[in-house]
């Protein structure tokens, strides 16, 4: 369903507060919004509930587009910690680079980071998408319980630790898995959702069948005392 | 069977000793180790006994001090919190509020128990691991929802709809460890608000994922505030293990109410090894905590909540005198509503405990119906008469703690002072910074 979106609204955080720019966003209805001189700054476009549009142009501090809910948010630019934390649904791209906890236990939504993402990219996510075109750090997926991610490059150590029911797709090298997370088949129904995923991120130039999937062995699922020791 | 020396000891006999150091517990411990191989798990908070409310007395009005009269002269329990930052603080009408449990970890009634018997009185509850349910936000006028690490049910439409946020960074039974719900308690509800299979173990986990540090909590805080207006106070919540500093953290990372668990807060599933050998006493971590916020220039300013056995307006008084603005309880919420339930003996019996002693909260078995998933068990518990027994209870604390406080001649309980203070032990004296009863001796400091 398309959304009739108000005119362009600028906004320059030189001038005015990330707290008066969130609280437009918050008081508006939905609309095309174009943010400059971000300067690194935290919590810029945090708590959104209807369908806007933002750019930022620029770099951003942590938790930008935090808890997101059906807007889409770009930065043009990097981005600190914890991008699109907890986002329940919408759209968050990063044109440059993320650092750690990208989509922090995003519960929807796609996060689309075309650099690389540092470590712990899609920590205890609850059933967000995460995709990325480079490569992601350590423990990318710690505690995923559902939701995808995906890595176009390489990714670090602990990948998936005790990950639950997500799924982690990647098409370069790992540097090693995680606690009870495991290879598993790519089956033609994983081809194609990650072919969507792909598509969705701008990848669509990605072959799936490049890819690998990763996901839990299920062993740690209920307490056994040779697990402990 | 009653021995001679006036104790009753099943299985003593003349001339058999039992040693101080293995015990009779002990004993069952061990046998029970090498039975089953893995750590016990159990819910509530420290049994061990460690210096507590009980080991401080007031001092009351005598010819240097006058007394306030009985229930007839004005003595105020009301409490803001949240007067730092926040544009809507809580105004609640006693010291006394309810602490973070989880659904999940409680049933449905007992959330809305806790609800009813809150709202009857004027004071807050506070959701837990596991997101927010309707039972309890619609029967709690006053509702403090979790910000754990876990993040289970973390949703913003909630976070807005809340009356305040908590960041829990810890919980006095177990500093530095997560959270457990083992599947016998993952009902299909639980399960779908926590988006994990059914009957799996949960462990909550013990670090956020977004955020490590002061540094970090800040920077959090900041993103919690825009994204509900800056109206809801933020409050943080720390285990008590080094209160001076967590305390200045707190402070320094932009909380509205700093919440203190001692190591008597109860919990609903840790290894007993965590809660008994993890953690600081109630009662010694409160000094170091309003210290810290004297010297920054923030007590009563950022409020200061404590929690950890609390059991009776006595506590709550000695609580405030030493410098809290509010006290929190859980466990003694739970007794009221029906937790350990003498009438309930037979049915402990049958799952091998004792009305008074049943800890396995974890195993969702409870015949009260309070720590169960089980439908048939949580319809037990009925929520208006536990709500009613909870609403008398916090009734009996606050009339308890005004009791304490015009006797020490205050027109207001938190105008209670270390100065009404006394300590029966050099170990309280000690940890509450106060005199040893019949002394001016405080041990570690000249006097006061």
């Amino acid at each position: 369903m398309s959304v009739e979106l108000a005119a362009l609204r600028t906004v320059d955080l030189a001038d005015s507060g990330v707290s008066s720019l969130n609280g437009e966003l918050h008081a508006a209805p939905a609309g095309r919004w174009e943010v400059s001189n971000p300067a690194g700054r935290h919590a810029i476009a945090v708590g959104l509930t209807v369908p806007h549009e933002v750019v930022i142009e620029g770099h951003v501090g942590y938790y930008c587009a935090g808890m997101n809910q059906e807007a889409a948010v770009s930065v043009r630019g990097n981005c600190g910690v914890g991008v699109a934390e907890n986002m329940m649904s919408g759209t968050v791209r990063i044109e440059g680079d993320a650092s750690q906890a990208a989509g922090a236990s995003a519960h929807g939504g796609l996060i689309a980071i075309d650099g690389n993402a540092a470590a712990r990219c899609g920590i205890s996510l609850k059933g967000g998408d995460v995709v990325v075109r480079g490569s992601v750090g350590h423990a990318t997926g710690f505690m995923a319980q559902s939701g995808r991610i995906v890595v176009c490059g390489d990714a670090g150590e602990a990948l998936g630790d005790s990950i639950y029911e997500a799924r982690i797709y990647v098409r370069g090298d790992i540097g090693g898995l995680g606690a009870d997370c495991v290879a598993k088949e790519l089956r033609e129904e994983h081809r194609i959702e990650l072919g969507e995923l792909l598509e969705q991120a701008g990848l669509g130039d990605a072959d799936p069948r490049e890819f690998r999937r990763y996901g839990s062995a299920r062993r740690l699922y209920n307490f056994d005392v040779d697990d402990a020791v | 069977m009653t021995a001679k020396n006036g104790t009753d000891r099943a299985g003593w006999r003349d001339g058999l000793r039992e040693s101080a150091t293995f015990d009779r517990p002990t004993i069952h411990e061990i046998r029970r180790a090498a039975r089953e191989g893995v750590y016990d798990i159990r819910g509530g908070g420290a049994k061990r006994r460690v210096p507590n409310f009980d080991d401080l007395l007031f001092l009351g009005a005598s010819v240097s001090r006058y007394p306030l009269e009985g229930y007839r002269e004005r003595c105020d329990t009301d409490v803001v919190l949240g007067t730092r930052f926040a544009k809507k603080p809580l105004h609640i009408d006693i010291p006394v509020t309810i602490a973070g449990m989880s659904f999940g970890a409680l049933s449905a009634p007992a959330k809305e128990a806790l609800g009813r018997g809150a709202t009857a009185m004027g004071t807050s509850t506070t959701t837990g691991d596991g997101g927010m349910t309707e039972e309890e936000r619609s029967h709690s006028n006053t509702l403090v929802y979790q910000l754990l690490p876990s993040r289970y049910g973390m949703n913003p439409d909630d976070l807005r709809r809340a009356d305040a946020i908590e960041v829990v960074v810890g919980q006095g039974a177990k500093p530095g460890g997560g959270g457990m719900l083992m599947g016998q308690k993952i009902s299909e509800r639980v399960a779908a608000m926590r988006d994990l299979p059914v009957g799996i173990d949960q462990r909550s986990a013990c670090r956020h994922p977004d955020w490590t540090g002061p540094d970090d909590l800040e920077i959090k805080i900041e993103e919690l505030r825009e994204i509900t207006d800056r109206e809801k106070p933020i409050f943080v919540k720390v285990g008590a293990s080094r209160p001076y500093y967590d305390v200045a953290l707190a402070v320094k990372s932009g909380a509205d109410v700093v919440v203190l668990d001692g190591m008597q807060g109860g919990t609903a599933a840790s290894q007993e090894v965590f809660i008994e050998h993890v953690g600081i006493p109630t009662l010694a971590a409160i000094p170091p905590a309003v210290q810290a916020l004297v010297e920054l220039g923030m007590h009563r300013k950022v409020q200061l909540i404590v929690s950890g056995g609390i059991r009776s307006g006595a506590d709550v008084a000695k609580a405030l005198a030493l410098g809290a603005d509010a006290v929190s309880i859980g466990v003694a919420a739970l007794i009221a509503i029906g937790d350990n339930d003498p009438t309930l003996e037979a049915e402990y019996e049958k799952i091998g405990s004792a009305a008074g002693f049943y800890d396995d909260w974890h195993e969702g078995r409870d015949p009260a119906g309070i720590f169960t998933q089980d439908e048939e068990l949580a319809a037990r518990l009925d929520p208006e008469l536990g709500g009613r027994q909870l609403a008398n209870y916090l009734r009996t604390l606050v009339q308890e703690t005004q009791t304490l406080a015009r006797a020490c001649g205050k027109s207001r309980v938190q105008n209670l002072e270390p100065e009404d203070l006394v300590a029966l032990t050099v170990e309280a004296a000690a940890m509450a910074r106060v005199p040893l009863a019949g002394t001016e001796w405080i041990p570690g400091q000249e006097r006061y």
